[in-house]
């Protein structure tokens, strides 16, 4: 119950600090913290000034993202434990600029979002008096695998070609943009293959595959940038043989 | 821009971005697009606490089902402290607005053939919970967030914590807030505020509850003149995990899960929840309300039936002979938070689990139409008390609740932005009020040798030890005592944290302080309470008191603590009787 385990973290106050420093606490190694625990460990007991994201604790809200020891990772499932004998090293996500201490700006990612359209887009909306949309239990599966995303970030941590070019648009938002384009509700997915067609938008990646590696939910964004540049490759024939009417 | 400066004008300023807030900013968006509506949040909107919502939303859509058999289950459930006619209106509104959100793309389970699927839920007669596996508000809430992309005259504010309602002359006109990443205190103007801020969970030691959930809406109304209604009615989950609190859905007892104590006894048949069934029976055992089911815990307990664990007594939640195939298709979140969180899979392995404090059934007093009584405040949600759920919320009434009167309290807000004038020249002193409390009292207090944790965490087991599932008058009073002295510490603890940029030791101090109030209010509404009524239960006032508290407690501040008021339960059709379950 005694043991340590020691934490070695990114310091940085826009203030007082020109670059990122390090900065070591020993905190409790005990068999239910996680690293989110440790560093709470830090903040109410230790330094108070140590400022970290986080909120549901449980793995839904997407907040705590961080890098640890070099991996992004949910740091509220991510036990010290696994960690033991130490150190740890916790660090902002990568990829992102630091605002301060382990939070990082996600402005980029926020003003991507809607670029790619994640809505139902509809030729005609029906009126709520007429029910509900038909789906089958199997055509709710077709998305709702790339319906679990919950932005947190840790694919764009891992992304080398977003790391090289900020423009990319990135794994969470294109898997968001397979979601919809793959829910039986929807019809907008010209619309964004429109968005996605272009330089920045799925053609950046070399598919290295290292966003699905580390989503913590499984929702696949390689595999959704794959089948968009399937989408995009098919499109291009047709605009090539096609009449404008026909495609 | 320099502090105390106004950012920008707004006619409808909703503060809080879950479910209750993004739904009233697209009902108004789509009701006036030329109003400027704006949403401002402590979090990205993704990251609010609608998000952990797991098992569902009730709504009637079933053939077999009826409005009013969902009406009876709400008030019986509330102990008869609901309102009458504001129940009636959400059981009649709830389903066209699942509906709007099946529509806006959110993944409802379905039936074979292809109609959203219902599942039973606790103290409801009727299949009519509506689920997107045991992740609903996550889904709700990205569908909600997602859609509100598409409307670009809503502005957001993202990571902007409000401290302060400016009010003049009984009405309000917007707020002030610390933008957290650079540390400015700023006023966002706006003809009409709706709070949307959800619970208080943080209030207590153990919660499901997020850490976000520090009661920011309820406390910014009550110091702003409004009164805080039915604030001793928290509702304690029969179904955490010890240690870290993560709620456990009730839809695992809805598909069939059993609870067991030390001798693998279903021993909720002891308290008059009804008998054992292989398989679950509405409003019976295992579906009764979390009311009943979390004292019936205690009561095992003190019999000496539950187990021992390193965090407390826990019973077992027994999943078992539900099968793989079903967990992983009904409840997949479930096995993923066993498995990562205890190291246990709930396919072969109990789950243990103790009751945890999970909604706060109290809030901002509103209307119908979430008004509150101070012009141009409105409020929706965990926030509001409006109220639906009286004593005792149902499980799967709070995720449409917040799509009802989010909507209804946007729909107003907008129609009173629309004649209401905009703010008086005089609100400037009362920003330059609010930028000295927030920069010479609490940042510019010397640091000491208490800190916002030490004042929390008295807090926090102050409040376990007084307004528990079993209360007593001696407890509550003490407890009082208790908060008082905290108050008086929490005004000059100072912060260490310097710096303007994501300074989060200012957020918890500034959170602390708005979660004493509250606790003030659970402790001052509960004391004078005399009877045992839904999640209120009194050692010494054992039986419940129609005669002298069919009536809503309203807590309005006053100097000296919280002023308890009373105000007669709205009853239409459903005369006070006996909560029957299992019989």
């Amino acid at each position: 119950m005694d043991e340590n385990i020691r934490l070695q973290v990114t310091r940085y106050r826009p203030d007082k600090d020109t670059v990122p420093g390090w900065q070591e606490y020993d905190v409790p190694l005990r068999k239910e913290w996680t690293v989110l625990d440790g560093l709470n460990h830090v903040k109410n007991e230790v330094d108070t000034t140590l400022a970290f994201r986080w909120s549901c604790r449980m793995g839904i809200c997407g907040s705590c993202g961080m890098n640890v020891n070099g991996e992004p990772r949910l740091t509220c499932a991510t036990f010290l434990s696994d960690y033991a004998p130490g150190p740890v090293t916790v660090e902002p996500l990568g990829n992102f600029p630091i605002v301060r201490d382990l939070v990082v700006d996600i402005g980029d990612f926020m003003a991507k979002l809607p670029r790619v359209k994640p809505w139902i887009i509809r030729d005609e909306e029906k009126s709520v008096d007429d029910g509900e949309y038909l789906q089958t239990p199997e055509e709710l599966d077709a998305y709702k695998q790339f319906s679990m995303c919950i932005n947190c970030m840790l694919c764009y941590a891992a992304c080398p070609v977003y790391g090289l070019d900020p423009d990319f648009v990135g794994p969470a938002a294109i898997a968001l943009a397979e979601r919809y384009d793959l829910d039986s509700r929807d019809q907008g997915a010209r619309e964004r293959l429109d968005v996605l067609i272009e330089h920045e938008g799925v053609w950046g990646c070399t598919f290295v595959g290292e966003c699905t590696r580390v989503c913590p939910k499984h929702v696949d964004p390689a595999g959704a940038i794959q089948r968009y540049k399937l989408k995009a490759a098919q499109e291009s024939v047709k605009m090539f043989l096609l009449p404008r009417a026909f495609r | 821009m320099s502090d105390g400066q106004v950012v920008a004008a707004h006619d409808v300023l909703l503060v809080g971005g879950g479910a209750a807030g993004l739904r009233a900013a697209i009902a108004i968006a789509e009701t006036d697009p030329g109003l400027r509506v704006a949403v401002v949040s402590k979090v990205y909107p993704m990251r609010s606490h609608t998000v952990s919502a797991e098992g569902g939303a009730a709504g009637v859509i079933a053939a077999d089902d009826s409005i009013d058999e969902h009406i009876y289950d709400t008030i019986s459930g509330s102990d008869w402290l609901g309102d009458q006619d504001a129940i009636e209106a959400f059981v009649h509104e709830a389903p066209r607005e699942l509906l709007r959100l099946e529509h806006w793309g959110c993944p409802w389970s379905r039936q074979p053939d292809g109609h959203v699927a219902v599942r039973a839920f606790g103290g409801m007669k009727k299949m009519r919970t509506w689920y997107a596996a045991d992740k609903t508000g996550f889904h709700m809430l990205h569908a909600l967030f997602q859609t509100s992309l598409k409307y670009d005259e809503v502005v957001r504010y993202d990571e902007w914590l409000v401290t302060r309602l400016l009010v003049d002359d009984g009405r309000v006109h917007g707020v002030v807030a610390v933008e957290l990443n650079t540390g400015r205190v700023q006023a966002i103007t706006a003809k009409a505020v709706v709070l949307a801020t959800g619970g208080c969970g943080k209030v207590f030691p153990f919660t499901t509850n997020a850490n976000i959930n520090t009661g920011d809406g309820m406390a910014l109304a009550y110091r702003a003149g409004a009164p805080l209604k039915d604030m001793e009615f928290v509702q304690y989950h029969p179904t955490g995990l010890p240690f870290t609190g993560i709620l456990i859905t009730e839809a695992t007892r809805a598909e069939g899960a059993w609870l067991v104590n030390k001798d693998g006894y279903r021993y909720l048949q002891d308290y008059d929840l009804g008998t054992p069934t292989p398989t679950p029976e509405l409003r019976s055992m295992e579906l009764g309300p979390r009311d009943r089911l979390s004292q019936a815990f205690v009561h095992e307990e003190e019999k000496g039936r539950t187990i021992d664990s390193p965090y407390g007594s826990v019973v077992h939640l027994d999943l078992r002979h539900l099968g793989a195939k079903l967990i992983d298709s009904r409840l997949p979140f479930v096995r993923e938070l066993c498995l990562k969180y205890e190291r246990i899979d709930p396919v072969t392995d109990l789950i243990p689990v103790r009751p945890v404090v999970h909604y706060m059934m109290g809030g901002v007093h509103t209307d119908i139409d979430g008004a509150t009584p101070l012009a141009g405040l409105f409020a929706a949600g965990e926030t509001a008390c409006v109220t639906i759920n009286g004593a005792n919320r149902l499980g799967s009434n709070s995720l449409p609740e917040c799509l009802v009167f989010g909507a209804r309290a946007g729909r107003a807000a907008a129609e009173y932005a629309a004649t209401a004038p905009g703010p008086p020249a005089t609100i400037a002193a009362q920003v330059a009020d609010e930028v000295r409390r927030i920069e010479r009292d609490v940042m510019g207090s010397p640091p000491r040798t208490d800190s916002v944790a030490a004042i929390r965490g008295e807090m926090q087991e102050t409040m376990e030890a007084a307004a528990g599932i079993y209360r007593n008058g001696t407890a509550m009073t003490k407890g009082i005592d208790v908060l008082r002295g905290l108050q008086e510490r929490v005004t000059r603890v100072g912060v260490r944290d310097t710096s303007r940029t994501w300074n989060t030791e200012l957020v918890a101090a500034l959170e602390v302080a708005n979660m004493l109030d509250i606790a003030e209010c659970i402790l001052a509404s509960g004391l004078q309470r005399e009877e045992s009524r839904g999640a209120h239960q009194r050692t010494d006032h054992p039986a419940r008191d129609d005669e002298r508290f069919l009536t809503h407690h309203l807590a309005y501040r006053d100097e000296d603590g919280p002023l308890v008021r009373r105000l007669p339960v709205t009853v239409t059709r459903w005369a006070p009787g006996e909560r029957v379950y299992g019989r």
